[in-house]
């Protein structure tokens, strides 16, 4: 197994080892696939576009398609705007997409492509649409290339009409699984509210089978709709690190309201997202929510023996991390290790203060920070639980630690993109494989005399 | 947005400069078009020079393998094959320089110099592979001078590897750069002599799910020993004794034939092409190496193995050929040669070949595979998925054989998939490797679940 870490403490001060995050463009590249009819197109050499669509791929086991400037030696001399120009030709020619994102990566930004200039001279047929977010892979993570795409579909799309906003409301989801994404829409609607959601991967890398392969899948938010989302009246964003900076865009160019919010993960965070709804529109929530309400709160009670005090390393995207945190401090569960891979000081701020508020000490939390870093804090001191991506299975092993498989990428299970973990059913769902996760190894530990039936 | 879900039938034809890469096998020898650069804008199945690189340097197992650029380069290579080692799993975890815009902007040498000295400090690997990448390429980090003044320092083995993306969309350069890599490590010093010995080395084994100890078991039984394999389950020192075998198998050629050629130039070890893929191949690759050693009682043990193995595997082959006979296959993998023995091991098991094609096959590959295979069948370069879309429906495929991004589109298009590319568990060289192979495409092709998409729900079955 994985024993990369020496026995004693040692500083690791430069570089990374094992890293918790990826580069910016595969973020680019699942926004943009959660417009409807849309090519993501990788503006660097083949291999950005290979792998990213190979990773994606692995997580969500679906077809992810995107076009590639296929870059070579002569592009990085002279500049990347002939195969850009050329690119936009072709995909129009050949893969008629509705729009065309495009997003950039080292090299071409290295390169200093200046991607607006280009798209003025290139040729864009009519009715199409190219839009484009610079995501140089050497700042921040594949949150941040998120970001970046959600802001370029506001800059680039969002229209304001006039004063008057409509009675809507606009989700940004954050960086999570269409199945998450389909759970927002079940909650929106069911309090009667007028929902756009950008991006909206539900429908795309989730879509059923039906034998015949479908290049542009149903699903994904329109480009109307995401014009339509300057006339809305507010916009929820979930995810302080993927979805807060596209939100004030959004106010910025047309006036919507934003409502900054954390991704609705536990109990906590889901109340407030419905808090939010209630209190804009002044609806009722539906009965069918309070009862699932009620069914998390009875689940809890009935299982908080099973977790209260054992402590949980969390590591994965910002906004998971963040969200998934309160959720294991109101269960009851002690955070003891808090790591993401994405640069930011605003995690370590929001994560102090959340422990500070629940009077834990001694925990230790860190941005920017990699596997190397989690596995030495658990060589230190070990923990009873870990939450986070597939990337900790190795320490999980090494540790004999069990691992509930959160957030992204999960590359060697299956079905998790379709079930949610966000709302009252991903509190059920997350529940459940916590209190299972501990209750399997209370069993495989146990020794004959204490191996039960009932526990 | 109905009309271009599905890829209207003339946009299918593709790209127009396309169609000399996509042949029909028949009496017309027209030559394909192929090793060429991608054009831009299309969605390439293909990868970069990087990509290659790593593949082929990732298995030496107590090297440290530092990435030189931004991250991604590094996560999306973490462990990503199927490598299996009897040693060190060092080689199984990620270093990345990780490289920020201050990097960029003010050169990477300096933080490249620190990570080698902090990762050497806490690991004491043997050896270092420093991989440049896109960006490292492009700001023009010099990482041979920072590799040979490191390995003065720390007295060990940093290797440069020059591995940048953009030199080329096709990974067998990056094979090349490994090559070189790989060649710089076994260079013996100077004045040092390594005398030959009996063994042998295995270029182009990557002891994916444990195959090059299946192949070393038989080989053993023969009474032939492996020095080292390139690159699987291989180590630092083991490679170092490189030179002092007496022959060189290559079975990737692809990534390995130049190799075979430079150490038979630099130490006259003489080479020669296997293939342990499929029990016909097994059996001929095993035999070509017994003659080689030109002692009788070592091609007498082969043809006992050889005619053991053979009755016992027989059996099973046969129960599932009874299945697949007449089941139309379709082939996209990464080389020629693995296509060539798939299609052989397929056709052994009754099957038809509708479709053969290959990432980054020769001129001379195609023409090979394209007389091995029947009229009408599609030989490929380089396809995109769109192409492939329309080979797999209208050849009416039933399985198909590729890698991680062909098993989802064959998926949804209710088609089965066997994986012969990185993603593979269960090794399937050798005569237990055939078994194995019969039984994965069996298990895929006739499973049960095909039954839920050939049948319309809710309808009435007993009207």
């Amino acid at each position: 197994m994985l024993e990369c870490v020496p026995e004693e403490t040692v500083s690791h001060t430069t570089g990374k080892i094992n890293p918790a995050k990826t580069c910016q463009p595969i973020g680019a590249m699942y926004a943009a696939l959660g417009i409807h009819g849309c090519l993501p197109h990788s503006h660097g050499s083949q291999g950005c576009c290979a792998y990213h669509r190979m990773h994606l791929t692995r997580h969500f086991r679906d077809p992810v398609i995107a076009s590639s400037s296929s870059f070579t030696e002569g592009a990085s001399v002279f500049g990347g705007a002939a195969n850009l120009k050329t690119s936009i030709k072709n995909v129009f020619t050949i893969y008629n997409p509705e729009v065309m994102a495009v997003h950039t990566t080292c090299l071409s930004e290295t390169i200093g492509d200046d991607i607006p200039n280009i798209l003025k001279q290139a040729e864009i047929p009519e009715g199409k649409v190219v839009i484009h977010a610079n995501t140089p892979s050497y700042a921040g993570s594949h949150i941040t290339g998120f970001s970046n795409m959600c802001k370029a579909m506001v800059s680039y799309l969002a229209q304001s009409d006039g004063v008057v906003k409509k009675e809507q409301a606009n989700v940004l989801p954050g960086f999570v699984n269409p199945g998450d994404m389909r759970e927002i829409r079940r909650i929106v609607s069911s309090l009667g509210i007028k929902l756009i959601m950008f991006p909206d991967t539900s429908g795309v890398l989730d879509s059923p089978l039906t034998s015949r392969y479908q290049m542009y899948p149903e699903g994904g938010a329109t480009v109307a709709e995401i014009r339509d989302s300057g006339n809305s009246e507010v916009t929820l964003a979930l995810g302080a690190f993927a979805s807060h900076d596209a939100a004030d865009i959004l106010q910025e160019k047309c006036g919507v309201t934003g409502i900054p919010l954390k991704l609705p993960i536990g109990l906590k965070a889901t109340d407030d997202f419905i808090m939010a709804l209630k209190d804009w529109f002044g609806v009722e929530v539906p009965g069918a929510l309070t009862l699932e309400r009620g069914q998390v709160i009875d689940t809890l009670i009935d299982t908080h023996f099973h977790y209260q005090g054992k402590t949980v390393a969390i590591f994965g995207d910002p906004d998971h991390v963040i969200a998934m945190t309160e959720f294991a401090l109101s269960m009851g569960l002690i955070p003891k290790y808090l790591l993401t891979g994405t640069p930011g000081k605003e995690f370590e701020a929001t994560l102090n203060k959340m422990l500070e508020e629940a009077g834990i000490q001694e925990s230790r939390v860190k941005a920017d920070g990699d596997l190397f870093d989690l596995h030495q804090w658990i060589r230190e001191e070990k923990v009873d639980l870990m939450i986070g991506t597939t990337y900790g299975k190795y320490i999980s092993r090494a540790e004999d630690i069990p691992l509930v498989r959160f957030g992204f990428p999960i590359l060697d299970r299956a079905v998790h993109p379709l079930m949610s973990v966000v709302g009252y059913r991903g509190c059920l769902r997350l529940i459940e494989q916590i209190s299972n996760a501990l209750l399997e190894r209370r069993d495989r530990d146990a020794l004959d005399e204490d191996f039960e039936l009932v526990l | 947005m109905e009309d271009s879900c599905t890829l209207p039938a003339s946009a299918v034809a593709c790209i127009a400069e396309r169609q000399d890469s996509i042949l029909t096998a028949g009496k017309t020898r027209a030559r394909i078009h192929c090793a060429d650069d991608s054009l831009a804008g299309s969605v390439s199945q293909r990868a970069c020079v990087f990509c290659g690189a790593r593949v082929v340097l990732n298995p030496v197992t107590d090297a440290v393998h530092l990435v030189h650029g931004p991250i991604g380069c590094a996560t999306y290579t973490m462990d990503i094959r199927g490598s299996l080692s009897s040693g060190s799993e060092l080689y199984r975890n990620s270093f990345s320089t990780d490289m920020k815009e201050k990097d960029v902007i003010f050169g990477g040498e300096k933080k490249l110099t620190a990570c080698i000295d902090e990762v050497v400090g806490k690991y004491h690997p043997p050896a270092v592979f420093v991989y440049a990448t896109c960006v490292s390429g492009m700001i023009g980090d010099d990482i041979i001078a920072v590799c040979k003044q490191a390995s003065i320092r720390h007295g060990i083995d940093v290797i440069p590897v020059e591995s940048s993306g953009f030199i080329s969309g096709n990974k067998v350069v990056g094979y090349r750069a490994a090559a070189e890599a790989l060649l710089r490590l076994i260079r013996p010093k100077e004045g040092e002599t390594i005398e030959k010995t009996q063994k042998i080395n295995f270029l182009g084994e990557y002891n994916l799910g444990g195959e090059k100890w299946l192949v070393e078991r038989y080989l053993k039984e023969m009474g032939i020993e492996i020095n080292v394999a390139f690159t699987g389950d291989s180590n630092v020192a083991a490679l170092k004794r490189a030179p002092s075998a007496c022959l060189n198998l290559v079975q990737c050629t692809g990534s390995m034939h130049w190799v075979a050629v430079s150490l038979e130039q630099s130490f006259g070890t003489p080479y020669m092409d296997v293939n342990f893929f499929g029990p016909e191949n097994t059996a001929e690759s095993l035999r070509k190496i017994a003659a080689f050693c030109a002692d009788e009682s070592i091609s007498q043990r082969a043809e006992i193995l050889i005619a053991r193995e053979m009755g016992r595997i027989r059996p099973m082959l046969e129960k599932y050929r009874s299945k697949l006979r007449e089941k139309r296959a379709a082939i996209y993998v990464g080389g020629a040669y693995k296509a060539i023995a798939i299609i052989r091991q397929l056709r052994g098991l009754g099957m038809e070949i509708v479709l053969s094609g290959t990432q980054t096959g020769k001129q001379d590959e195609y023409e090979s595979m394209s007389r091995l295979l029947s009229e009408g069948t599609i030989i490929i370069d380089d396809a995109n998925p769109a192409e492939l879309e329309k080979f797999l429906i209208e050849k009416k495929v039933d399985v198909m054989v590729g890698g991680v991004k062909e098993r989802v589109l064959a998926y949804k298009l209710g088609i089965g998939f066997v994986d012969h590319n990185h993603d593979r568990k269960d090794g399937l060289a050798g005569f237990d490797g055939a078994v194995r192979f019969a039984r994965e495409v069996y298990v895929t092709t006739c499973s049960p679940v095909w039954q839920h998409i050939r049948t319309p729900a809710y309808e009435d079955v007993h009207s």
